[in-house]
């Protein structure tokens, strides 16, 4: 079956030897490799492709690429599926599979053009003035209107493509592979710049042999530019396999390119505008230069018989293409009353009328067009006069001029400006180092467009220092005499943003009510607001609203071009970095062994670390308790690895830390560590850990987990900025080291097995010892610290050695009974211990708040040390570390409780609620045989003994508390000294 | 004011809606006002509205350099949630987001606040605990939050990758049920016309340029459409408050920064909430026309210019994606920045300030939106009174200097840190 009856049998930029079939709303059809979707479904005669946002009004292809609106399509189906697509910017492929959008139950009849009836309810902005009552029933209104809205429909499968990223460099960036790009990049790869020429079709619109045998230059096709950044930094996004069913397998779909160009030049073309006239909607009615490219390129004839209707000259040359292609021009209405002979030269043997336009489309079957009614205008003021003239047709090719792409140009900074003679935005001066040329410029003659291209690509080349060959003279250029008429005498509906179905009335309603200013026209009436982001109604749009205002063009001003100039697939943005590639995953040295055991893991920053390892016969909690409880009886060992750790050096290291810890550290010896605490600027906790004086003027400091970072960062800006002077060295070693944490009665047996040449007596290697040893030559960090509040040791190994060590501990230990415990059983033995973590460091407390304030040395400086001397610091009230219990002794206190008095106190107005304060960690311990749980509680230090209740009504718990000290074992602390 | 309704709808059809009237007059300045505020986005426009309906002050301009709405009103994600843990901050967006319930129907204007509810999701055991000790903090001063526990967020949000082996596992989340989105043009819109109808004057297109100061009180104001004067000035000026606050040569305690947001091309129903991600910063919802609308952090330099650059914008697609991965083949159709004051707490600042007769209401951070009503209504307040009000006495000028912040985020003095 040869459908395609549309198509003609020579001509146009096909193969017509590779024919292709594809599906629309489920109907068979056939085109050639070469066909974008658009023209295969002219070819086959489909008009009506889909239905608009608000009124559900039949529509048809309008564009031939970036400026379509109406002919969105669902691509596909299942997992690549791909809403709101432009059929005019996908290449035809065998297979290929397409949906109209935003109708229902068919595109031939679709229940909601009903609201084409009740279209007077529903001007510009009428949803601002109704649905307010009764007021509950908003969100039912709100549910309905959602319904309506919308276009495609998101994918609910795992998107089974692969995207990357790519970083380039290069002299000079060229945007456009028309006439003028391609000269361009031609003057700038002649002189030996590396240049990069980005195409959005798939080949460049003039074929330059000598461009692709240039070494230096790359020629990306299928490739949009997608935003101009600062720095002249442009985001490309190229289509790698979306002309194809699917990816080869391990092929990327697509791949997003960021530039850095020293000089760009922008050649990117303009866009033709409609015109605005009574039901210029309708199927059949499309650009003249879309009309002329499915005839000349795609040797498609859009329709049989065609009526042009322009202000400009630029249609005419329209006409003879499509004329050429095989359509009748039933005749061409030209707005002005007087064209040039020239013009009318190009249109002999063709009835032209001037001085005339269409006052209304006539729509047959299935809502396309069958005709048209025109009338003469008054050649000053555009009202129709005389006796209207019908004419049928079923292709009205319109053109109301031309604007040059300016969106990359906006986008860099550059300011545009409005060109009278060309009644069109165009670029003025630059911002960034960048050219615009060709179209895009305003120049609208082929061989202008080439020398002008040549001359900046030559410029560029020039200004980064090549030698480019020499200017050349361009012919004085003539714009095209454009004479425009924005709006069409009044009638039925005209459109001025047909994807949005914003008509001039509406424009004219916003004029009325005041919101006059470009950008409130554009959120009153969502002018420009679709996925054309108003390439074809924005200049319209602002023209009708000077008209009303009785402003010039230029006053009215326009809106902000935003990135990107076409939507982009957000999976080419994120590339790799999803899912799993999210952020990356660190491991520690022991955690395949971990893992091995069957432990179950948690995220702290970007670690992995285990929680638990499990226990046949016990649940998890059980399980969780007895690695507590055993590290109290006997031994236990924690992979503590993740802490971070920074190695201090130089002559100053120890003045720089003592200034930036709270403690006094000039009596710490080599051989020894501290406990330290540091404040940030602000007086408040920002983080603590250990400081381990290695050598003379060598320190390791450990960080918490989650501030390994942000404190590395911390002591790199108060070396670096604050106190230069200072000679001190720091490097983050935290994955250099894997830590072990050996607790419990048996730890020191256990060390003296593995280590023979170490004296673990007291008195040799007493509470905060730190020895150095080594084992077959590997490098041993002996530290005697305790978060468990147990006797206990930290080691630290050369990460590669960890699992080593970490196993030798374990089979060393086998007769002392030595365990893995997991980060449960370490938080259950910290808070037995009344030792702060996260929840405590919540970035809002003082030293004095978790009783440190005894640390705070008086004889020096410290980071912190004025600010935390502030009133709100210092005043009662302040809420302290307490230790909890259930006053009944048994009942769990919920997590995330807060603390009150009353938990039945009613609800406040304007006076906060009288939270006293609140559960920040709760376990139960083992040791003690009930639930525990630490808190910040106001003046908690003199309420020990105290009973409260700790309130959740989110979890609809309310348990009476008693206040304690917050170190519930071994508060004398023998067992660490003994 | 011409009430707004179906039957006024109805009847304007009849006559082709040519004759509605004006939504705002466009007046020319007077010689003097009793207050000027300057800067015509929600807070500033809600300031007049409430100034003229809670305190009866009718002689007002609002003086816009641009036009209404322009700024951060109509650059935002459209959150509006009053889920704070902090005494200053709870009670006070509480108060803003009940002034939301009843906005539409108060300003005869359908400002479609959409109670859609907003989810913030915990990926460890610790976040977990911190959104609980917060919704209890809500709860036992009255605001509703529900915690919810995995399964519960699969089932509200069924594109969300809940799965349990993802690279962070939703754990669970905080969900606060009367939090939703609003049109966020319309409450520009809406409130610029019911003030209007007190007679305020709303001057575009005229930008401050001076304050007149004297004998350390503020007297009035020099713009680029002449002197006005007026016996109390308050800025609403978002990002430029510190700028404005040089022009009264105070040096205020702001920075101000950059932040992009996003959408997508519009389709049919797929997120019902707004969800917020607690591990790397994102929130995404999806507007009535459809489109997804996102944003994450900041550009993290300071700048005035209202656009950003595209690493921002790849670390919130990247964390769109990981929470969504079935949005990948979705388009991004435009994304845009506003520049915003960041504070040293991340909380706001209403008062008073040294100079006498300039009050300003600045510092929104990254949450001006959802404040707008409650913003206008304590900034009103403080203005007819000369004093605050109870639900806005901590938001001080002074609170840097006593050590009395309002930090949620425990970051300390940093500003782009909160």
């Amino acid at each position: 079956m040869t459908g395609q009856v549309f198509r003609n049998g020579a001509g146009g930029r096909i193969d017509r030897t590779v024919p292709l079939s594809f599906t629309f709303d489920g109907k068979n059809y056939q085109g050639f490799q070469g066909d974008t979707l658009a023209s295969a479904l002219l070819a086959n005669g489909v008009r009506v492709v889909g239905r608009s946002f608000k009124y559900h009004r039949p529509r048809g292809i309008l564009g031939a690429g970036f400026e379509e609106p109406n002919a969105l399509v669902q691509l596909g189906d299942g997992a690549r599926t791909e809403p709101n697509t432009q059929a005019t910017r996908v290449e035809l492929f065998d297979g290929l599979t397409a949906t109209s959008q935003n109708r229902w139950p068919s595109l031939q009849f679709d229940i909601s053009a009903i609201n084409g009836l009740f279209h007077r309810l529903l001007p510009a902005g009428f949803y601002y003035k109704t649905f307010m009552a009764p007021a509950n029933l908003w969100m039912t209104y709100e549910k309905i209107i959602r319904r309506a809205a919308g276009m495609g429909r998101a994918p609910t499968q795992m998107d089974p493509d692969i995207y990357a990223r790519r970083f380039a460099h290069c002299n000079v960036l060229v945007i456009g592979g028309g006439p003028a790009g391609v000269s361009a990049a031609l003057a700038a790869g002649q002189s030996g710049a590396r240049v990069i020429l980005a195409e959005d079709n798939p080949q460049l619109s003039v074929s330059e042999t000598e461009l692709a045998d240039m070494d230096n230059v790359t020629v990306l096709t299928r490739t949009m530019a997608a935003a101009y950044y600062d720095h002249n930094t442009l985001i490309l996004s190229e289509r790698i396999a979306d002309h194809k069913p699917a990816p080869a397998p391990f092929e990327t779909r697509q791949r997003m390119w960021k530039v850095r160009a020293q000089q760009v030049v922008l050649a990117t073309g303009a866009l033709e505008r409609p015109l605005v006239f009574p039901n210029n909607d309708r199927p059949g009615v499309m650009l003249a230069s879309a009309a002329q490219c499915y005839a000349a390129d795609f040797a498609v004839r859009a329709g049989n018989q065609a009526v042009v209707f322009t202000n400009n000259d630029s249609a005419y040359g329209a006409a003879r293409d499509m004329k050429a292609a095989g359509i009748d021009i039933a005749a061409i209405i030209d707005t002005r009353p007087e064209i040039s002979d020239s013009t009318r030269e190009l249109a002999t043997n063709t009835k032209v009328l001037t001085g005339h336009a269409i006052i209304d489309v006539a729509s047959g079957r299935g809502g396309a067009t069958r005709g048209v009614t025109l009338k003469a205008i008054h050649p000053d003021t555009g009202a129709p006069k005389g006796s209207p003239i019908d004419i049928a047709c079923d292709v009205v090719a319109m053109s109301g001029g031309w604007n040059p792409t300016i969106h990359l140009f906006s986008q860099s900074k550059g300011k545009i400006k409005y060109d009278g003679a060309r009644a069109a935005f165009v670029p003025g001066q630059s911002f960034q180092q960048e050219r615009s040329i060709g179209a895009a410029n305003g120049t609208f003659d082929h061989e202008a467009c080439i020398i002008e291209g040549h001359n900046a690509g030559a410029a560029a080349a020039r200004d980064v220092g090549f030698d480019a060959p020499d200017a050349r003279t361009s012919p004085s250029g003539i714009p095209p005499a454009a004479q425009p008429l924005w709006s069409a005498p009044t009638g039925a509906k005209r459109f001025v943003d047909f994807q949005n179905d914003v008509t001039a009335d509406d424009i004219g309603l916003a004029y009325r009510e005041g919101y006059q200013s470009v950008e409130h026209l554009k959120r009153y009436t969502t002018l420009g607001m679709g996925t054309d982001q108003g390439r074809t109604s924005n200049v319209n749009g602002l023209a009708i609203m000077a008209d009303h205002r009785r402003l010039d063009i230029p006053e009215v001003g326009t809106t902000t071009f935003r990135p990107p100039f076409s939507p982009i697939t957000l999976g080419g943005i994120a590339g790799w970095h999803t899912g799993q590639n999210f952020e990356a995953t660190r491991q520690s040295a022991m955690s395949a062994w971990h893992e091995a055991q069957g432990a179950t893991f948690s995220n702290a920053g970007l670690w992995r670390r285990p929680e638990y390892y499990p226990r046949t016969g016990m649940t998890p909690a059980e399980a969780v308790h007895h690695e507590a409880r055993h590290v109290r009886e006997k031994v236990g060992v924690v992979d503590v690895s993740t802490l971070g750790k920074i190695d201090v050096q130089g002559r100053d290291a120890l003045e720089f830390l003592s200034r930036v810890y709270i403690n006094n550290l000039t009596k710490l010896p080599v051989g020894k560590c501290r406990y330290g605490v540091m404040l940030r600027e602000d007086g408040f906790v920002f983080d603590d850990g250990t400081i381990t004086r290695l050598a003379e003027m060598r320190f390791l400091v450990t960080t918490t987990t989650t501030h390994a970072g942000p404190v590395m960062t911390h002591l790199e800006y108060l070396a670096q900025v604050q106190w230069p002077e200072l000679d001190v060295h720091l490097l983050s070693v935290s994955e250099d080291w894997a830590g072990i944490a050996i607790a419990g009665p048996n730890s020191r047996t256990l060390l003296s097995q593995l280590f023979q040449d170490v004296d673990f007596a007291n008195e040799a290697f007493p509470f905060m010892g730190y020895r150095e040893t080594n084992a077959g030559g590997v490098p041993v960090r002996l530290f005697r610290i305790s978060f468990s509040g147990e006797h206990a040791y930290e080691l630290n190994v050369p990460a590669d050695y960890g699992l080593n060590f970490w196993t030798a501990l374990l089979e060393t230990g086998a007769d002392l009974d030595v365990i893995p415990y997991g980060t449960e059983a370490m938080n259950i033995l910290r808070i037995e211990k009344g030792h702060v973590t996260g929840a405590e460091l919540n970035g809002r407390v003082t030293a004095d708040d978790l009783g440190f304030a005894g640390m705070m040395s008086k004889l020096k400086p410290f980071v912190g040390q004025v600010l935390a001397r502030r009133d709100a610091l210092t005043a009662k009230g302040r809420r302290q570390l307490v230790g909890l219990v259930p006053a009944d002794g048994e009942t769990p206190i919920p997590a995330g409780a807060q603390i009150l008095a009353d938990p039945d106190a009613p609800p406040p107005e304007f006076t906060p609620a009288a939270i006293l304060g609140e559960v920040t960690s709760n376990c139960y311990s083992p040791a003690l045989g009930h639930p525990i749980g630490l808190g910040l509680v106001e003046d908690g230090s003199d309420r020990h003994g105290d009973t409260l209740y700790a309130h959740s009504p989110i979890t609809s718990e309310t348990v009476a508390i008693t206040l304690t000290n917050p170190v519930f074992v071994d508060p004398a602390g023998g067992r660490l000294h003994g | 004011m011409s009430r707004y309704s179906i039957f006024s709808l109805a009847r304007n059809a009849l006559t082709g809606h040519r004759n509605w009237p004006k939504a705002w007059r466009s007046p020319n300045p007077k010689p003097a006002y009793d207050v000027i505020i300057i800067g015509g986005g929600g807070h500033g426009l809600a300031t007049a509205y409430y100034l003229a309906k809670n305190h009866g002050v009718t002689n007002i301009a609002v003086l816009e350099k641009g036009w209404l709405g322009g700024g951060n009103t109509g650059r935002n994600t459209t959150i509006v949630r009053s889920n704070y843990a902090l005494p200053g901050n709870t009670l006070f967006y509480e108060h803003s987001l009940k002034l939301w319930e009843g906005l539409s129907q108060d300003l005869n204007f359908n400002v479609m606040f959409s109670q859609r509810g907003v989810i913030n999701l915990a990926h460890s055991d610790g976040q977990r605990d911190a959104y609980k000790r917060r919704g209890n903090v809500m709860r036992i001063n009255g605001i509703d939050a529900e915690y919810l526990d995995r399964d519960e967020v699969a089932d509200m949000v069924p594109l969300l990758d809940t799965s349990p082996d993802a690279r962070y596992p939703v754990k669970g989340g905080l969900l606060q049920p009367r939090a939703g989105t609003a049109r966020h043009d319309a409450v520009a819109w809406g409130y610029a016309r019911s003030a209007d109808s007190y007679g305020v004057d709303i001057i575009q297109n005229c930008e401050v340029t001076g304050i007149d100061i004297e004998n350390g009180r503020a007297v009035g104001v020099q713009t680029t459409r002449g002197a006005i004067k007026a016996a109390k000035i308050g800025t609403a000026v978002a990002g430029h408050t510190g700028h404005l606050g040089a022009m009264a040569g105070l040096r205020l305690p702001f920075e101000t920064h950059v932040l992009q947001a996003m959408v997508s091309e519009p389709l049919k129903p797929c997120l019902d909430m707004v969800v917020t991600s607690g591990v790397a910063h994102a929130y995404i919802s999806q507007s009535d026309k459809g489109e997804l609308v996102f944003g994450g952090d900041l550009d993290f330099y300071p700048t005035y210019a209202q656009r950003g650059n595209f690493p921002r914008i790849e670390e919130v697609v990247e964390t769109m994606l990981t929470m969504f991965p079935t949005f990948s083949r979705v388009r991004l159709m435009r994304s845009w920045g506003g520049v915003i004051d960041m504070t040293m707490d991340g909380s706001p600042i209403i008062c008073k300030t040294p100079i006498d007769g300039f009050y300003i209401d600045g510092g929104w951070c990254y949450g001006g939106f959802k404040a707008t009503p409650g913003s206008g209504w304590v900034f009103a307040h403080t203005i007819a009174n000369d004093q605050p009000h109870e639900l806005n006495e901590r938001f001080t000028l002074k609170r840097f200097e006593t050590g009395a912040v309002i930090d949620e985020r425990g970051a300390g003095a940093t500003a782009h840190a909160h």
